[in-house]
């Protein structure tokens, strides 16, 4: 066609279309669509909303009613808790598959040493502490020998939830002191518990560390491309060490919290409940390949699980579901992440060179 | 004549039974541009690592400014002001432009045994100065280094270098994978190098590339430096007929 209209070429060129993109002004809306994209865990929330929405009106109401709510808010911020920890080490590059024995260790380590006469603050820091080594060892053997985190701490899975099972029964570890300082873990405070203002500081210090702190950078970069960093001169291993530490922090922490609102801790504890914290992060949009994502996705994702899991019994949905949900929330939070991204790059809307 | 920036005498290195480096000795003087050329497995990039401090040299000495200086790992390299831009690795496309640009030497408000609180706006102002400042214009700090073409890439990790004062840039083959024009920039920022009185050392295994943008080729086979002559002085033909 030799003549064009005017319109038709204006369509051809989005630059000419709006004058100001082409001089480098972005609009708002574009911009706002690429932040968006760009950000998983909003992504993540606006489907959070979704189902707390659709489960409501499934529930006629009942799944905000003040029981209820009261009972996603005892378990979820220990949930949370671990999969904040989780999430940091994946961004860094890294996994850890042994929190949910961490997650049953750290109380029974807690509660052995009460047993013994132990004050329970100095137990409690010495068994945060003992979380803490279980993490440098996972971290160190991993980067030593060049295992994939995925086979040590697995192995670690095994070791800690067998000695789980060796200590409770040897009765050296029978129950929480009746004078545990509950108020400090798990007490009312209206429908939630103590536990959410511990999950509330937790994210407020681990997101600042990872947005607003030299260290922060730095796990970006060795989980987003360890080469580079290397060759940036960024400590790699300590790096992904501490990262280690702080995810099985998280892990023993959220386990005596649980223990300290059920009394008693059982060697079963936390079985199985890695997955959950792994589903978490990947549905929040924590890249499995390290570097993407924000930690804040993790406890977005956890949320959304939780709100599944009581959604669908409060709308009498038969139970065994749950999984099957979860499942498919998974693949397709993954698959959507990535075309997100991807789109989000093609838009370009921030670089005119 | 000043002290060479870079002088390095008697370099050895085996890998494992294979002779990498043999004998090898460079000067490389103050605001030079020179082309160091070879085949694979030449030893080019062997000497680069050396000088970059992923590896250590089995023997021989390296002086900077005339001091002589042991280069154990990149952050000390960096310190003496010898700074590295490889093939691929050396952004993290996940992450902006201006954490990029300051990664691994992040300004801090405050910190504690090395570590604290990043001064962000101070990291967005200077890194759109630092990219201008070798002609490249990105309009926002905060877009993921992923977004950019290959050629930007490199140029980010050229203002980099420049805006930490670097006194010597290792570019090691920084025009691969690149499109003819993106070369073309790339090249005009090795030119530009000079201007600014920093040495350049370009690694390529494209002879054209190099005689656009250096004063001096260098050429290794077999470990060894075969061929080190201006570049007003020879011609590709003669360089190949060394390789």
């Amino acid at each position: 066609m030799a003549i064009v209209s005017p319109q038709a070429s204006e369509a051809a060129d989005p630059g000419r279309l709006h004058p100001s993109t082409a001089q480098g002004r972005i609009s708002p809306v574009k911009r706002l669509l690429k932040i968006y994209m760009e950000r998983p865990e909003l992504v993540a929330l606006v489907v959070l909303l979704a189902l707390v929405l659709y489960f409501t009106i499934q529930s006629k109401g009942l799944f905000l009613s003040y029981q209820n709510l009261r009972g996603i808010m005892s378990l979820f911020p220990e949930l949370a808790i671990m999969a904040l920890g989780f999430g940091l080490l994946m961004i860094a590059g890294e996994f850890d598959l042994s929190i949910g024995s961490m997650f049953g260790f750290a109380p029974i380590a807690l509660c052995t040493m009460t047993g013994a006469g132990v004050p329970f603050w100095i137990a409690f820091v010495l068994a945060l502490g003992i979380c803490c080594l279980v993490g440098l060892l996972n971290g160190t053997i991993s980067l030593s020998f060049g295992i994939p985190s995925f086979i040590t701490t697995l192995g670690m899975l095994f070791i800690l939830r067998s000695l789980c099972v060796v200590i409770y029964q040897s009765g050296a570890a029978p129950s929480l002191p009746d004078d545990a300082p509950t108020w400090a873990f798990t007490d009312p405070l209206g429908f939630v518990r103590v536990s959410t203002v511990w999950l509330v500081v937790l994210s407020v210090a681990i997101y600042v560390l990872l947005e607003r702190t030299n260290f922060g950078n730095w796990t970006r970069a060795t989980g987003g491309a360890l080469e580079s960093a290397k060759s940036m001169g960024i400590p790699t291993r300590t790096v992904k060490i501490v990262c280690f530490m702080i995810c099985s922090f998280c892990a023993g922490l959220a386990g005596i919290i649980q223990v300290v609102r059920i009394a008693s801790p059982l060697p079963s504890l936390g079985d199985g409940i890695e997955l959950q914290a792994i589903a978490a992060a990947v549905i929040g949009g924590i890249a499995l390949s390290g570097g993407v994502g924000n930690v804040l996705g993790a406890i977005v994702g956890m949320a959304i699980i939780r709100v599944i899991d009581s959604g669908m019994v409060m709308s009498r949905v038969d139970a065994n579901w749950f999984k099957f949900a979860i499942g498919v929330l998974i693949v397709v939070a993954v698959i959507a992440n990535m075309w997100l991204a991807r789109r989000a790059r093609a838009i370009k809307v921030e670089t005119g060179a | 004549m000043s002290t060479p920036i870079i002088e390095c005498s008697g370099l050895e290195k085996w890998y494992s039974g294979v002779h990498a480096l043999k004998n090898v000795s460079l000067t490389v003087n103050q605001g030079e541009a020179v082309g160091l050329v070879g085949d694979n497995g030449a030893g080019k990039s062997t000497l680069i690592k050396i000088l970059s401090g992923v590896h250590e040299p089995d023997a021989g000495k390296i002086k900077i400014e005339g001091r002589e200086v042991r280069i154990r790992n990149p952050r000390q390299a960096m310190e003496l002001g010898l700074e590295t831009i490889y093939q691929y690795n050396s952004m993290v496309p996940t992450m902006t432009i201006a954490r990029n640009v300051f990664i691994g030497r992040e300004p801090l408000h405050w910190s504690l045994f090395g570590f604290g609180w990043m001064d962000t706006r101070k990291m967005q102002h200077e890194s759109i100065q630092a990219i201008a400042d070798v002609d490249l214009h990105l309009r926002s700090p905060d877009a993921l280094v992923g977004e950019l073409s290959g050629g930007q890439r490199q140029g980010v990790a050229i203002a980099r270098a420049m805006h930490f004062k670097s006194k010597v840039l290792i570019l090691d083959e920084p025009t691969n994978h690149l499109s003819v024009k993106e070369t073309d920039k790339v090249i005009g920022f090795v030119r530009d190098l000079k201007k600014q009185n920093v040495t350049g050392v370009f690694i390529s295994h494209n002879m054209q590339h190099v005689f656009q943008c250096c004063d001096r080729i260098v050429a290794m086979a077999r470990g060894e430096i075969v061929f080190d002559r201006p570049v007003a002085e020879t011609s590709i033909d003669e360089v190949h007929g060394y390789l």
